[in-house]
């Protein structure tokens, strides 16, 4: 075989490997963030149209309606649950604002699977508590169950 | 390691499974393409059993690849398509080195054994795969692991079954099998040193106290890593294997370091690093040799046996290669003993060039980035740990035997993972990989949405809602 088809062989075979590292690293690079999880199917559907069909299931019998809090300096606050998933923290997005220097900006959120509620933390600094338990996963709430956030203890409601 | 929810930043980990297939296929490329120009450049024809051995190559990926669409559709889409990449060039070259040894006169099939070692650790990675659903099982094993990697390790020890091959300890013999106990052990100890590190890292990182510019860790909390320093020199000092000691030592002050995030360990740990190397140096005849080699190695060319001749030769090799190599059949790479096993990237370096060992380094590099990014996104500190410890497994591995054949530092004695002739280690990595896609799986998959069904029930009419 010629002189020139082997050097030729050879620049082709070092393209291929150099091709598949590059490729490698363009799928890295796309890779790097992710897939945007599309608006409408992230807050748009709990946050604004929830009124309308949420309602029929909330008639049942000992389903809670609303999150009232019961302890802690904003003690009397009410959210009705239709505004789940329901975000709690001293921050200015949050559906309860607390005033306690013990919660985080973005502390913990409320929110619906079925006819359960959940209660999850987001990354809080002091923890979020349910009973006397700190949690680390979201965990099923029923009414009256005690959530500790900082000072402040919230709860289901009927 | 803070806890993180992905679904509060707004976005998901994609499938890529798409991705990945059609990095295989370019992986496949490089295999099957090395092994056709192999056969070009040495016997100036394309192989007869081309479609066979290519056909071969193509099910154990394409196996390897439905097995991770079916059990972990989320596992990372990179680190498959690179190390069957890596493993297809291994076999070409290590085909190319049988034809040269049978050109001199004796029949070789390294290349074939090789073949079946891949075929094994494939199954033994969607085995894996299978019974490994949730990394977090492993947490249970942390001592029972441990136990078995030291026993592991203990077995070329025993008279019978351990045999000493070239100086080094550290094979058993059963029957018409041998085995590197040492490799497993590796994986285990990686087990081990996560499951002990997650429970133990906060009496490890606060108590201590602060000498000059460093924390310095408590006594009582140095146990486990003089115990470990122990353990590295044991193998240094009975098993005669450098680069072992060299990597579970390292292994160790890696995982130490980034469970308790203290400098102050790898002040210690490199301290008592130099310590030992500086005692080796004067106690151990071989280690002396290894290092005087290193610093004089034309001085020793031709004066003890293959223990200088290996390096130079290397060195000459990659030399005559350059910058794109001789190519495939136009080389010389018989002459390093050993070029198979642990100098397999010094014959790269001479038929395929610099272009070529630079792009292997970088797949390397590829593996322990992926791996490194799976224990970022990971939302437990064992599988942070793990996968941390398996990624440094792979950089210090490639390191030193990287490192030792191009003469940066004394050469050691280690497998390059997936290139080399090797069964054990062949095996081992695999396993290393499945566990590595198990815990990439579980980082990825996107967290559980809770407030996605409420408003799914009686939905009559959806409408485009637009926010602020």
């Amino acid at each position: 075989m010629s002189e020139l088809t082997l050097f030729l062989i050879r620049i082709a075979y070092l393209a291929i490997l150099w091709i598949f590292v590059l490729s490698a690293i363009s799928v890295i690079r796309s890779d790097m963030f992710g897939a945007r999880v599309p608006e409408a199917a992230r807050g748009g559907r709990g946050a604004g149209r929830a009124p309308k069909p949420a309602k029929q299931p909330s008639k049942r019998r000992g389903t809670p309606t609303h999150l009232a809090v019961t302890e802690g300096s904003n003690a009397g606050e009410r959210v009705d649950l239709d505004r789940a998933p329901i975000l709690i923290g001293r921050g200015a997005d949050a559906a309860i604002r607390l005033d306690d220097d013990y919660v985080s900006t973005r502390h913990a959120r409320i929110a619906a699977s079925g006819d359960q509620w959940f209660v999850e933390d987001l990354g809080s600094t002091n923890g979020t508590y349910v009973g006397t338990v700190r949690i680390t996963q979201p965990t099923t709430i029923t009414l009256g169950t005690q959530v500790r956030i900082g000072k402040t203890i919230l709860e289901l409601r009927k | 390691m803070s806890q993180t929810s992905s679904s509060l930043m707004g976005f998901v980990h994609r499938r890529r499974r798409g991705a990945e297939l059609f990095l295989l296929v370019l992986a496949l490329a490089v295999g099957i393409g090395a092994y056709a120009a192999v056969g070009i450049g040495v016997q100036e024809k394309i192989p007869a059993d081309l479609f066979g051995y290519g056909g071969w190559l193509a099910a154990l990926v394409i196996v390897a690849h439905v097995v991770i669409r079916v059990v972990a559709p989320y596992a990372d889409p990179v680190l498959l398509p690179v190390v069957a990449a890596l493993n297809g060039l291994g076999l070409a070259v290590i085909h190319r080195l049988d034809l040269a040894k049978e050109a001199a006169g004796t029949k070789h099939d390294y290349a074939q054994q090789q073949l079946v070692w891949m075929t094994l650790g494939v199954i033994l990675f969607v085995a894996t795969l299978l019974v490994l659903r949730d990394h977090r099982n492993l947490q249970r094993f942390t001592y029972t692991s441990g136990l078995a990697a030291i026993v592991l390790l203990l077995l070329p020890m025993l008279p019978g079954i351990g045999k000493s091959v070239y100086g080094a300890r550290i094979w058993i013999h059963l029957g018409p099998f041998n085995f590197q106990p040492g490799e497993v052990a590796k994986v285990l100890l990686v087990m081990t040193f996560a499951g002990y590190l997650v429970l133990h890292r906060d009496a490890l990182a606060l108590a201590g106290r602060r000498v000059v510019f460093v924390d310095l860790p408590r006594g009582r909390d140095l146990g486990p890593i003089l115990a470990m320093w122990l353990v590295s020199l044991g193998i240094l000092v009975f098993q005669r294997d450098l680069g072992s000691s060299l990597l579970f030592f390292g292994l160790f002050l890696v995982m130490l370091y980034v469970a308790t995030e203290r400098p102050g360990w790898l002040v210690v740990g490199a301290l008592m690093f130099a310590g030992g190397a500086t005692a080796a140096y004067y106690l151990f005849p071989h280690v002396t040799d290894r290092f005087d080699i290193w610093l004089h190695p034309f001085d020793y060319y031709n004066k003890n046996g293959d223990q200088a001749f290996q390096p130079v030769e290397a060195q000459f090799g990659m030399g005559w290669g350059g910058l794109i190599g001789r190519g495939f059949g136009d080389g010389d790479p018989n002459r390093v003993p050993f070029a198979e096993s642990d100098f397999i990237v010094a014959a790269i370096g001479e038929e395929l060039g610099l272009t070529a060992v630079i792009a292997v380094v970088l797949l390397y590099g590829l593996i322990v980035e992926r791996a490194l990014r799976t224990a970022l996104i990971c939302r437990d500190g064992f599988g942070k740990l793990l996968s941390t410890g398996l990624g440094s497994v792979f950089a210090l591995q490639v390191f030193v035997v990287v490192g030792g054949v191009t003469s940066l530092i004394p050469l050691t004695g280690l497998t390059t993972p997936f290139l080399s002739y090797g069964g054990s280690s062949l095996v081992a990595n695999w396993v290393i990989v499945a566990i590595l896609l198990r815990v990439s799986d579980q980082a990825r998959r996107p967290a559980p949405q809770l407030s996605d069904d409420t408003t799914a029930i009686g939905d009559d009419a959806t409408q485009v809602v637009k926010l602020g």
